[in-house]
């Protein structure tokens, strides 16, 4: 471990290191590994991380994030706020330069054209853009001059930092995809794999789901970069052996998300060829409690419904109990290992939104929670597990498929069972769970079970959609095909409230104070989610990879014209 | 003989079409959705409508008879014009891949070269490491040789390719460093130096896939072998004074390869289907990957054409063997 913090702060010291007198192309060629190949490399046409991430060495939009979360100037000169007028005071619109002067990888100049066309690209009804969720409320997208691009909002936007910025919004050329609009974009197979754009990196071969082959755009903005002349990126095998391929064999430099079981994790970085990256974002595996009766004795189109309180879990004490009575350290510490860290809260990050005096779950509290059963009614039965009114404490637990997940279900049936709490474990196929077919029982939105685990984030910095799911008006049920994201069926007016005023709220400091309380009234207050780990990525680089800086906020490729060779 | 072929390949359309049912509608009705591969941070509202650009919200026969067409019809016609540089094909709309919203079969042509030439060459180095393995145990009998024999065969039959596979990584990989654990599907063979890198990139697939190749078809030699040796005409051969090398290599092999020989046909079609584990374990990428790519992202079309294609391959593999069964071994005629 020691080994492994001294590699680290040598490749931050790299990172920072002065690499001015650098020249493009000038350090060769850099071998990065997706395990889970690129399918394309039009982020507009597939929500996967792969696509995306891959693409956004060659794509890019006005902005983008660093790895704090800050947005940062891409294709833009400057980021507008509300201080400097890009922003109009009223929040219903947003003004973007671009830098002058402009190329694209072709040659030919960038123009609001491009934007705007790549704004009617993505909301083409047809079309079924995966990113569209970025251009929700933009009502038109004016190009007052070449340089000039103004978004306009149906409402006041208090984020105004979604469409053209980050990895999922980048610009398109309106000349290269101009025929390729709605219905036809899956014509355009050649668009879609090798698209022109204005990144550090030209796409010269794409082979679909295993490798692509990059070099360095010529018409790249800053004439030093990127270090590297050519790049591979190549996809198939699993995390282990990717993980392998950095740290043991050298025969890659970049492994994206290396996730492997902690030991495997130690193992590999005693090897020295390399070192794990970790960073921290929004993803939180949790549990989540069915506020509503799941009974399969229940008439269908009933179980699961707000018609039916849930006999067992609406009961808040129930809740806390069952809260208090996991160890989170050694969830971490059997599944993630330096990739996961306990937490409380629903939004762990960015630290403005992320509420860190929430740790009151953090130490597990057997004896606290045994002391709440017995205050909420439900007495030790003789067979051991508690009972209350003639019926049995008895939960379903349903999870996805998936190892960890499998280690989770038994550690939290143990000390459940400690509690007195009987526990029966499901676990269904990741691609029926997160299916979304209303016709089958086992997805998580129909939640046919009394708790479910799995793992959500928000998309971006800004967690005011993320929190705005658990509204009234978006519990699934049989009127909306199930397909509402209030999975856990909550629903509190003063919530819904506060979910109202935050989207009516500029002032940074109110949107944090408003996230907070939120946060705090779905976690602390009421335990209806269930947080249990903060899982961050795990990305392994070669020592002689330097300018690396992992970024969980945009695609970890973000920097990719900094990378240079360490010598 | 030809009107034998003839009808058993009339006989093949109705077989295939009945495949090309069952594997739809086993690909289809199993649980499971391409929904399943969109984040959850994508809102309902844009995760509906992606579904629906995908067209799998048409009715099932519709897309099944579209399917058939697409299948037998517009990718043939693509292919005619790739060909002649024709436009036949104009404005017909192909098979989609839910993954990469790109034609299928493309992605398929992409797959071929390495596929062929990785397990293709293990194939070979299979059949041409059992061959001589199972003659010689055969003629040799529970001899030293024929024990070591059954028993490299029984490694190569019970130790499963993820193992074999990894085992070899390790050794050769990360110990040795002698060959690379990924395999580069971008290198072009344009001299002697490429060609030694193609040579060590596919040592290690070939060396696994090639073990459990020449396991199976050595059992089949030897046992092959076996029986012709008891017969009535090697005593005559003998009798009549021939040397050994005559009997086994001329009388006994020649009849005793005519059931390998179809074995070895029968197995042809696997090759096409690429070798799923060890693919993906040394990152060839060819079929057998981009079938278990397409399965874990529920591409259904992507599965359901290749589906079909091996099952053509099969159906008409099938036809090869028993063709070459009655051409190979006079006794069998089939008019």
């Amino acid at each position: 471990m020691k080994l492994k913090t001294a590699l680290l702060g040598a490749v931050c010291a790299f990172a920072f290191a002065p690499a001015a007198f650098a020249e493009r192309g000038a350090d060769g060629h850099v071998n990065v590994l997706y395990w889970q190949a690129p399918s394309t490399l039009n982020p507009y046409l597939s929500s996967g991380t792969k696509d995306v991430e891959t693409a956004s060495l060659v794509l890019e939009g006005l902005a983008g994030f660093n790895e704090k979360g800050e947005v940062i100037a891409r294709l833009a000169d400057g980021v507008p706020t509300v201080e400097n007028g890009g922003v109009a005071a009223d929040l219903t619109s947003i003004t973007w330069k671009l830098k002058p002067g402009l190329l694209w990888s072709d040659g030919s100049p960038v123009t609001s054209a491009d934007a705007k066309f790549t704004w009617e690209y993505c909301t083409h009804p047809d079309g079924g853009c995966a990113q569209a969720a970025r251009y929700e409320g933009v009502t038109a997208v004016e190009t007052p001059d070449d340089l000039t691009i103004v978004v306009k909002f149906a409402s006041p936007k208090p984020n105004p930092y979604m469409a053209f910025v980050g990895g999922t919004s980048p610009i398109l050329q309106a000349a290269q995809f101009a025929n390729c609009l709605g219905a036809a974009a899956s014509t355009c197979t050649d668009q879609n794999f090798m698209p022109i754009g204005t990144g550090p990196f030209v796409v010269k071969e794409f082979k679909t789901n295993d490798t692509v082959s990059l070099e360095a755009n010529p018409n790249y903005r800053d004439p030093a970069k990127p270090a590297f002349a050519t790049m591979t990126v190549k996809g198939g095998g699993d995390a282990e052996a990717a993980a392998r391929a950095v740290m043991e064999t050298g025969e890659f430099d970049y492994a994206w998300n290396t996730q492997i079981n902690p030991e495997l994790q130690a193992a590999m970085a005693g090897g020295g060829k390399g070192v794990f990256l970790n960073g921290f974002g929004t993803l939180v595996e949790r549990i989540e409690m069915n506020m509503t009766d799941p009974s399969a004795d229940l008439a269908e189109g009933e179980r699961s419904t707000v018609k039916h309180p849930h006999p067992i879990l609406s009961d808040i004490k129930v809740r806390q109990a069952l809260s208090m009575a996991i160890d989170r350290q050694v969830l971490v510490d059997v599944g993630y290992g330096s990739a996961g860290r306990p937490t409380c809260n629903l939004v762990p990050a960015p630290e403005m939104f992320a509420d860190a005096t929430n740790t009151g779950c953090l130490t597990q509290d057997i004896e606290g929670a045994k002391k709440l059963l017995d205050e909420a009614g439900w007495v030790v039965g003789g067979d051991g597990v508690r009972e209350k009114d003639g019926k049995k404490l008895h939960l379903l637990y349903q999870t996805s498929t998936n190892p960890v997940r499998q280690d989770f279900q038994a550690l939290v049936k143990g000390w459940w069972e400690e509690i007195g709490v009987s526990v029966e474990l499901k676990n269904i196929d990741a691609s029926v769970f997160f299916g979304g077919d209303a016709g089958s029982p086992d997805t998580f939105q129909k939640f046919y079970a009394d708790v479910e685990m799995y793992a959500n984030n928000f998309d971006g910095t800004d967690p005011e959609p993320y929190l705005a799911q658990y509204m009234c008006d978006k519990i699934p049920g049989p009127d909306n095909q199930w397909q509402g994201e209030n999975i856990n069926r909550y629903c509190d007016p003063a919530y819904d409230a506060l979910v109202k005023e935050m989207a009516a709220t500029a002032d940074l400091a109110k949107r944090s104070e408003l996230a907070k309380t939120m946060n705090a009234m779905l976690t602390r207050d009421t335990m209806t989610v269930v947080p249990l780990v903060d899982r961050g990525r795990l990305s392994a680089a070669s020592v002689t990879l330097g300018g690396v800086v992992l970024n969980t906020w945009d695609t970890e490729m973000w920097n990719a014209e900094n990378w240079f060779r360490v010598k | 003989m030809l009107t034998y072929t003839l009808r058993r390949l009339l006989l093949a359309i109705p077989t295939l079409l009945l495949i090309s049912l069952v594997i739809f509608l086993l690909v289809d009705l199993a649980p499971g959705s391409p929904a399943s591969e969109i984040p959850l941070t994508v809102p309902p509202e844009v995760r509906a409508k992606i579904l629906e650009a995908l067209g799998v919200n048409e009715p099932l026969h519709v897309r099944y008879l579209l399917w058939l067409k697409q299948f037998f019809w517009v990718e043939p016609l693509n292919g005619f014009d790739a060909l002649f540089g024709t436009t036949h094909a104009e404005g017909l709309q192909r098979i989609i891949s839910y993954q990469t919203r790109s034609p299928v079969f493309p992605l398929i042509a992409e797959r071929m070269p390495q596929t062929l030439t990785v397990i293709g060459t293990a194939y070979l180095v299979g059949v041409l490491i059992a061959l001589p393995i199972g003659i010689y145990s055969a003629y040799k009998q529970y001899s030293l040789f024929d024990q070591f024999g059954t028993m490299f065969a029984m490694i190569g039959f019970s130790v499963p390719t993820f193992f074999s596979g990894t085992i070899f990584i390790i050794v050769f990989g990360v110990w040795l460093g002698w060959f690379p654990t990924k395999y580069d599907t971008t290198l072009e063979v344009t001299d002697w130096a490429s060609f030694l890198k193609q040579l060590r990139q596919m040592a290690m697939p070939v060396m696994v896939l090639g073990l459990a190749n020449a396991a199976a078809i050595s059992r089949y030699m030897r046992s092959s072998m076996l029986e012709n040796m008891k017969q009535d005409y090697v005593r005559t051969a003998r009798a009549k004074g021939m040397s050994e090398r005559t009997v086994v290599l001329k009388h006994v092999l020649r009849n005793s390869l005519i059931p390998v020989v179809t074995v070895i046909a029968l197995g042809i079609p696997s090759i096409f289907g690429g070798a799923i584990i060890t693919e993906n374990l040394f990152g060839v990428n060819g079929i057998g990957a981009a079938l278990i790519g397409a399965i874990h992202g529920n591409d259904l079309p992507m599965v359901q054409t290749l589906a079909f294609i091996f099952a053509i391959l099969i159906v008409t593999f099938n036809l090869i063997a028993d063709v070459l069964y009655g051409l190979l071994d006079p006794r069998i005629r089939y008019d």
